[in-house]
């Protein structure tokens, strides 16, 4: 399947708390990062776990958030960044000014 | 005769160093804790599979022979070529598998990224949802990779955590953390430290330690 986010791309990680196993961390669920890499198509893992297909297979990227906007009392520095791998189903499209 | 050892300790015999000699407590056997579900699982799983006959005993001993055995020295052969060679670096970049196998090393079929430490950018890799780790390139993960510290605090203030590990990184560096929570593993690609110039490759390579290619240090300059 064709990635619908490119490189550059502002998203926001789904602030969702579905049950089940899930690849998502709780810390940038809800949060506004940027696309770095598009990994390419990865079976989808929620899936995998319970024995089924995983397919279709999903888009995964490599998303950068700034640290500081993860964490209310982050005490590291402004420039300081976490890249995290998301698949697609967990990304919508977001606004450049978060 | 670990009896009479235990036998000493038992009996303190009162010889006087001035302090008192207490028996030390003993470490339980690992048997000693009750089976969880999925030790038994595992167990039972292997046990199956040797009693229908798709492997053997050895088959399997075998193989975890051969993971214990995995050591950093491959991921750290690639560092050593990558700061010797700019071509293999920029190829090691893209596709650490593909550039593994120009060594003549198996990076197995999990695809494994580097990342670049330079001037700006300091890099560190965690998993926070497990242990995930390119074992292939630089062996087993160490206890403290596994453990809920790390895989917390890494992420809640990576700064603190590193500066534990003796690797104070400057304000004006970034310093970039790598959640490996999906299908790919990571590796630090450290930046070629001063003071090696004209080294051959394994001189370099004896400088990259495990704790470098995660990203906790860095390889240290000779002098």
């Amino acid at each position: 399947m064709s990635a619908r986010f490119a490189v550059g791309a502002t998203v926001r990680v789904r602030a969702a708390f579905p049950p089940g196993h899930l690849r998502t961390p709780f810390f940038v669920r809800g949060k506004t990062g940027r696309v770095t890499q598009v990994l390419g198509p990865y079976r989808n893992p929620e899936e995998l776990a319970y024995g089924r297909s995983g397919e279709p297979a999903l888009p995964l990227y490599r998303v950068v958030f700034e640290t500081a906007g993860l964490w209310d009392d982050y005490r590291g520095a402004a420039r300081d960044t976490t890249v995290v791998d998301i698949y697609e189903n967990w990304l919508e499209p977001a606004e450049e000014t978060v | 005769m670990a009896h009479d050892h235990e036998h000493d300790h038992a009996h303190d015999h009162g010889h006087d160093h001035g302090h008192a000699h207490q028996p030390h407590p003993f470490q339980p056997d690992l048997e000693a804790a009750p089976l969880t579900h999925y030790q038994v699982m595992t167990q039972a799983v292997g046990d199956l599979l040797i009693e229908k006959g798709v492997i053997t005993a050895d088959e399997l001993r075998a193989m975890l022979e051969a993971i214990d055995a995995k050591s950093p020295a491959a991921g750290a052969r690639m560092v050593a070529r990558a700061w010797v060679d700019d071509g293999f670096k920029a190829r090691m970049l893209a596709d650490v598998n593909g550039a593994a196998q120009e060594l003549g090393i198996d990076a197995g079929s999990i695809p494994i990224r580097a990342v670049e430490n330079t001037a700006a950018v300091h890099n560190v890799i965690v998993c926070t949802l497990c242990s995930c780790y390119p074992r292939l390139l630089i062996g087993l993960p160490p206890d403290w990779y596994k453990s809920r510290a790390y895989r917390s605090r890494t992420v809640r203030e990576p700064r603190a955590v590193l500066a534990e590990f003796g690797t104070v990184i400057a304000d004006d560096v970034e310093v970039r953390v790598h959640d490996s929570t999906a299908d790919l593993r990571y590796m630090v690609l450290p930046a070629r430290p001063a003071g090696t110039e004209g080294w051959d490759e394994e001189d370099l390579a004896g400088l990259v330690t495990r704790d470098c290619m995660v990203g906790v240090t860095l390889p240290k300059s000779p002098q």
